[in-house]
């Protein structure tokens, strides 16, 4: 019998790695490695959380409502293509963005444990998107300004958009918060859930350090203090209370999405969303 | 074309006509079109809003079998392609709420008759769609055949709706595009993907026939929606045309119209085919079609579970106002 692996090695963080098509490399390699990785986490992103959006469709509470998530569900993936496109072109191994959206296994994806999050009532669904747009404003505004031509031009014309979900989610939630009664408690018990899931979007790791000191991408702790000023000022105007210092999943051990440790929602997303490139490999549609 | 069984009253003839109804008649008659505060008669009214509030219900009941794809579309591009065309329809449902609001009804009570089951909408929504070349028979066969009736209505007599129409038009001629060209993908695809397409189209094909409403001996309704321009041609010129017009597309992707009897009639310049079972319209009509209690319910658990955050706005609003008198 063959043995089994020491339980205190972090075998995931190698597992993922590897499911994501990535060996130890070459330390010149080092800068493509994280920039792949980079752009796996944004695209996936705009992926999984237009994915979500888009599973309101015909549901909201009011037909304004299913117009506007249609929309920003839109505005996700027309992002997600551009960000897989050009990871696929960075990876340099004939990969396409729907190569990568629908033939990677849940490890692979790097996306961020918050915009898995199940939809739940809409207030959920409006704050995880504030949470978000608020974060994303910031990723991209910082990514606008990258010296590599690529990631600014996706960059800039993701931002026009993503300025204005999060104009749309931060009035919602103001609107929301402030109130009737039962709206103020449904969007505070959201914030509450969600509040543990946005550490992990602050999270520098190796490959996020590796970017930054290539120049090529700001840190992630370094866009905290804007999203800290935005965040504290529509919670203020909506009369919600921030939740403080909380647990903050993804963060310790060997856990993340950012690093392909997702919670058991990816599965679920990627058996839906997959279903025919896998029932069907190969085909043309 | 997602209004079907419009009740509407007896055809008036000019010796029944009041003064007013006359003129009203003339002007329609000139090609006029008739403006949200004018006079119009309490029929003419009424009958507008039950076509119109039917084609929004349509519109947005709609959304539900096409939203059913957008999480599995098979690729970014096609779920893109998806997501605009669904939100489109929810783009249509709302400017024909605003056409049917300038007729004095809101769009509230609309909905809430549509949830009660008062107000219908159109048969076609009430059948599942199994698979991804359901998605392409939607958009070929069912906004198809919604152009053909959706056209002749751009030159309706009532302003709004003629207007609200004409943008839709735009719209839905994109979307039929959309569901061909899915078919054509499928079609030159895999056998399984053109078996798929075909049953796909096996199962559509009757009920797309079924949407232009019952035949033209059965379709006690239509002489005074005719005469006042609200309805432009019968249910059976529809059909036929729709007909003449799917079918060489059908030949066109190698497919075979699930229908024995379809022949070429070269007197009429048209084809033979044969009509639906409209037992099972009437069935569907009746809340019995294969999806009536998923969509319907869909709908009313949408609106309910929504409550609290349309009063919340609403309160909200409230609030704001309240500050700013006080401020003043």
């Amino acid at each position: 019998m063959p043995s089994l692996p020491d339980v205190m090695t972090p075998e995931i963080e190698k597992l993922a790695a590897a499911q994501a098509g990535q060996g130890a490399s070459a330390p010149q390699d080092q800068t493509r490695d994280a920039l792949f990785e980079w752009l796996l986490r944004t695209g996936d992103n705009a992926l999984i959380l237009g994915h979500r959006v888009s599973e309101w469709c015909g549901h909201a509470p009011a037909l304004e409502e299913d117009i506007a998530l249609a929309n920003q569900a839109l505005d996700l993936i027309g992002q997600c293509q551009l960000w897989l496109g050009l990871a696929g072109e960075v990876e340099g191994r004939g990969r396409s963005a729907d190569n990568l959206a629908y033939l990677r296994d849940a490890g692979a994806f790097r996306n961020l444990l918050l915009v898995e999050r199940p939809n739940g009532d809409f207030g959920h669904t409006l704050m995880r998107q504030f949470l978000f747009d608020a974060f994303h404003i910031e990723l991209l505004d910082a990514a606008a300004a990258s010296p590599d031509a690529r990631i600014a031009e996706i960059a800039a014309k993701a931002k026009k958009e993503v300025a204005y979900h999060l104009e749309r989610s931060a009035d919602l939630v103001i609107r929301l918060g402030d109130g009737t009664a039962e709206s103020h408690d449904r969007m505070q018990k959201a914030l509450d859930a969600l509040w543990s899931y946005t550490g992990e979007m602050f999270h520098d790791d190796a490959h996020d350090r590796a970017l930054a000191e290539a120049g090529v991408i700001a840190l992630p702790s370094s866009l905290r203090a804007a999203w800290d000023r935005t965040v504290g000022q529509v919670m203020a105007e909506a009369t919600l209370r921030l939740p403080g210092d909380v647990w903050q999943h993804g963060l310790t051990g060997a856990g993340g999405g950012k690093r392909g440790v997702h919670s058991e929602h990816l599965g679920y997303i990627l058996a839906e969303m997959q279903f025919l490139q896998r029932a069907y490999p190969g085909a043309t549609w | 074309m997602y209004a079907q069984l419009v009740k509407s009253e007896g055809v008036k003839s000019r010796d029944e006509m009041s003064p007013e109804e006359i003129a009203f008649q003339e002007r329609i008659d000139r090609g006029e079109k008739i403006e949200p505060k004018e006079w119009m008669p309490e029929g003419y009214r009424k009958t507008l809003i039950r076509q119109i509030g039917q084609h929004a219900h349509s519109e947005i009941v709609g959304q539900l079998p096409e939203g059913n794809w957008i999480t599995r579309a098979p690729t970014l591009e096609r779920k893109a392609i998806l997501l605009a065309k669904v939100q489109d329809e929810a783009g249509h449902g709302l400017y024909l709420y605003s056409a049917a609001e300038t007729l004095g009804v809101s769009r509230d009570e609309l909905l809430e008759r549509l949830h009660s089951g008062k107000m219908k909408y159109s048969s076609i929504f009430n059948y599942p769609t199994l698979t991804w070349a359901d998605i392409g028979a939607v958009g070929w066969l069912v906004d198809g055949a919604a152009i053909m009736n959706q056209v002749p209505l751009q030159r309706t007599s009532y302003g709004p709706y003629s207007r609200a129409m004409i943008r839709i038009c735009k719209e839905e001629s994109f979307h039929q595009r959309q569901g061909y060209d899915i078919m054509m993908k499928m079609c030159a695809g895999t056998p399984e993907q053109k078996a798929m397409a075909q049953d796909a189209l096996n199962r559509f094909w009757y009920p797309a026939l079924m949407m232009f409403g019952p035949s033209d001996k059965d379709s006690v309704h239509s002489a005074q929606s005719m005469a006042w321009k609200i309805k432009m041609n019968t249910n059976d010129e529809l059909r036929q045309k729709f007909v003449d017009q799917t079918v060489p597309q059908a030949e066109y992707l190698g497919l075979t119209i699930p229908d024995e009897n379809l022949k070429w009639n070269e007197e009429k310049g048209g084809y033979d085919f044969s009509e639906p079972d409209w037992s099972e319209f009437f069935a569907v009509i009746a809340g019995n079609g294969p999806c009536n209690a998923e969509r319907l319910g869909a709908r009313v658990k949408a609106w309910e579970d929504g409550a609290w955050f349309r009063e919340g706005l609403m309160a909200h609003a409230e609030k704001a106002r309240s500050r700013r008198i006080a401020a003043e």
